[in-house]
């Protein structure tokens, strides 16, 4: 098993015929992904990559049996791009695109409310099942199938921890990129849950940074339902404090949000967190012995 | 992105937000036109970007024409943390019957925008957050546009104690709403909002804060953009697509993404080293960026070594390789460098450097200890 896609997910492209898009789209096919459809309006009846382009999700979904979408489309069309995708029932929206503004994003995720379809991102890297599908920008041989679930909220980062793993012969179930924005679809406590009833993930690794609370919702939540080995690594100790927006800010969050303050409420819930990405192979082996 | 107190109470005005009569001056004379407009007593507020502005002296009550020459010169010589001073706002002083705390914003953690609201305003509000947290009300718009108007008066009665200023209350956060909506607003927030004794409201602060992932749709804000806010490097990163600052050391960090240019800076930290820098180039890197990043760099007379790691996925390391030639041949590069590459087209960035006699590492270990070793 794996979380969240495998080798039945059927992948339509949102900015199909996009630079990045397109590129992507190749790239996917290439892993071995079942991508079945692209939808860019106004393009419906062209061909990339020999996947057929459609100008509506709707209508993608009905004709290719659709049930993951992936985001490619500039910032400003992106919310449009993501509302559509819920209104079609699309079980899975993974959105790549980065500088969305924050308000579209309450409006999406206000959408999102009552529905089945979850979001991962938006401005993330995807995620990857290796052996089975990849859904993102990631690239894809660094993977390796086998038992440790990686969930993390950067890109390049989450990489650097999977390269180490596969070196060392710790094979991945499921890798998944959170996205780096304040307001993300899934978040670390969503995916552990999956990873946590995910037959084929033995131990998790978890790769967070300085701002927003997930770090210590997650902690929380390990605590109290994670019964699977968990390893840690957070990155911006050295980070400058952040620029603070004016009182409010204060207020709204209840925590710290910097690197300490995050790895201590994680060790304190029963996770190793390490110093460097390259120490973590080495805790897992331990861990899963 | 921020804007001054004038700009955003000129916004509040816009959105029939009530305000103190006044004009921003920058000369003595225009103060003088202004103070004559609008009568004794007055207070005049420095216009800086940074907190802690009535404790640095920035803000003065004037009550005639030799107290406003006084004090007007005095404040424009004043420098608030690093920054002169260079405008003033000048509006009517009031005497003060109540202030309140108003501000609407988002909590990421709810997905949500949010109100807040306490009857203890004023400069110790997060004092206030801290020890007295019941006294900071606040109210989640659930997605909504507009106040829902059910659940609205368990919100509005705890804060405003009769009718009229309920009225007057929720009109005041429905404007600031519509703000915040029409602008892509991160912060709109009312720092007293007061009542003076003859019964009158006034937003006697005003400060603004917006998205900068929205600004794309607003000129106009971005007209309003104050650059002396914003370190030089910093702002020419920007405007070439690059993620930067500065730090206190001596090794400068080129890395291509946030999360692992942070952990980058950390490890050099941890190995004994001084990161000098955070520098993320971003995905799908041309020459060009590693050429202007590094030229960047090079320009803190602080560097002592050079590190570039990247890990290619989008980005391709054969282009990292070609700008650190191009750089190379352009700049005068008098510090070592180590680079790292691993990923998308490694092969041939290793090949296109070794010729330069450039050496590589594939281990982030190995040359972050190869770099804090050569800056000491």
């Amino acid at each position: 098993m794996s979380i969240l896609i495998d080798q039945n997910t059927r992948l339509l492209v949102q900015g199909i015929t996009g630079r990045d898009g397109s590129f992507h789209a190749q790239k996917m096919l290439e892993y071995g992904t079942k991508v079945v459809a692209g939808v860019t309006p106004g393009k419906g009846g062209q061909e990339v990559s020999a996947v057929p382009v459609f100008n509506t999700v709707a209508e993608a979904k009905e004709k290719t049996k659709a049930n993951t979408a992936v985001i490619y489309v500039p910032a400003k069309f992106a919310k449009d791009a993501m509302l559509e995708d819920i209104k079609a029932g699309i079980e899975l929206i993974v959105c790549i695109t980065e500088g969305i503004p924050t308000l579209d994003m309450v409006d999406v995720m206000h959408a999102l409310n009552g529905t089945k379809t979850r979001l991962i991102g938006p401005n993330c890297p995807g995620l990857i099942s290796p052996g089975k599908s990849k859904v993102g920008i990631m690239p894809g041989h660094i993977h390796k199938s086998g038992p440790i679930g990686v969930v993390s909220r950067s890109g390049t980062l989450t990489y650097e921890v999977v390269y180490n793993l596969t070196l060392n012969n710790l094979g991945q179930s499921s890798c998944v990129g959170l996205g780096g924005d304040p307001i993300v679809g899934m978040r670390f406590v969503d995916v552990l849950e999956l990873f946590m009833h995910d037959n084929e993930t033995k131990a998790i690794v978890m790769v967070g940074e300085i701002g927003g609370e997930d770090e210590q919702m997650a902690a929380e939540y390990i605590w109290k339902h994670i019964k699977k080995p968990v390893v840690g690594f957070i990155a911006g100790k050295m980070a400058p404090k952040g620029k603070r927006m004016g009182h409010a800010g204060a207020i709204i969050s209840s925590g710290e949000s910097t690197a300490e303050a995050k790895i201590k409420v994680l060790q304190n819930a029963g996770v190793v967190v390490v110093d460097a990405p390259d120490e973590i192979p080495a805790v897992l082996s331990k861990k899963l012995k | 992105m921020k804007i001054h107190e004038y700009q955003a109470t000129a916004l509040f005005k816009k959105f029939n937000i009530p305000v103190l009569p006044g004009e921003v001056a920058t000369q003595l004379k225009e103060a003088q036109a202004i103070a004559k407009q609008i009568g004794y007593p007055l207070v005049l507020k420095a216009q800086v970007l940074v907190g802690g502005r009535g404790k640095a002296g920035g803000i003065k009550v004037v009550r005639n024409s030799e107290d406003l020459v006084k004090n007007f010169e005095q404040l424009k010589k004043l420098v608030i943390k690093g920054y002169p001073v260079e405008r003033i706002l000048i509006v009517r002083a009031i005497d003060i019957k109540k202030e309140y705390y108003v501000a609407v914003t988002i909590d990421p953690t709810q997905n949500d925008v949010v109100l807040i609201a306490s009857v203890a305003g004023g400069v110790d509000i997060e004092e206030t957050a801290k020890k007295n947290p019941q006294a900071i009300k606040k109210f989640y718009l659930q997605g909504e546009h507009t106040i829902d108007l059910k659940r609205w008066p368990d919100f509005i009665y705890s804060i405003f104690p009769d009718k009229a200023s309920q009225e007057l209350g929720t009109k005041i956060f429905q404007n600031l709403i519509n703000l915040f909506y029409q602008y892509d607003c991160s912060l709109a927030e009312i720092n007293p909002l007061v009542q003076d004794r003859g019964g009158e409201w006034h937003a006697a602060d005003a400060k603004i804060n917006f998205d900068d992932n929205a600004l794309f749709r607003h000129g106009d804000i971005q007209a309003m953009s104050d650059p002396k806010y914003e370190e030089i490097e910093e702002l020419e990163a920007k405007q070439q697509g690059l993620s930067f600052v500065k730090l206190d050391g001596n090794v400068g960090c080129i890395v291509n993404g946030a999360g692992l240019a942070m952990a980058t800076v950390d490890i050099v930290k941890l190995f004994g080293g001084n990161p000098a820098n955070f520098l993320d180039v971003g995905g799908s890197s041309s020459p060009e960026k590693v050429l202007n990043a590094l030229k960047i760099i090079l320009r803190n007379p602080k560097i002592k070594a050079i590190l570039v790691n990247i890990f290619g996925g989008i980005t391709r390391c054969d282009d990292i390789a070609n700008g650190i030639l191009a750089a190379r041949q352009q700049l005068k590069i008098s510090v070592p460098m180590v680079v790292r590459l691993t990923g998308t087209n490694e092969e041939q960035a290793k090949a296109i450097l070794a010729k330069e006699k450039i050496s590589t590492y594939s281990s982030m270990r190995e040359a972050i200890r190869k770099v804090v070793e050569l800056a000491k």
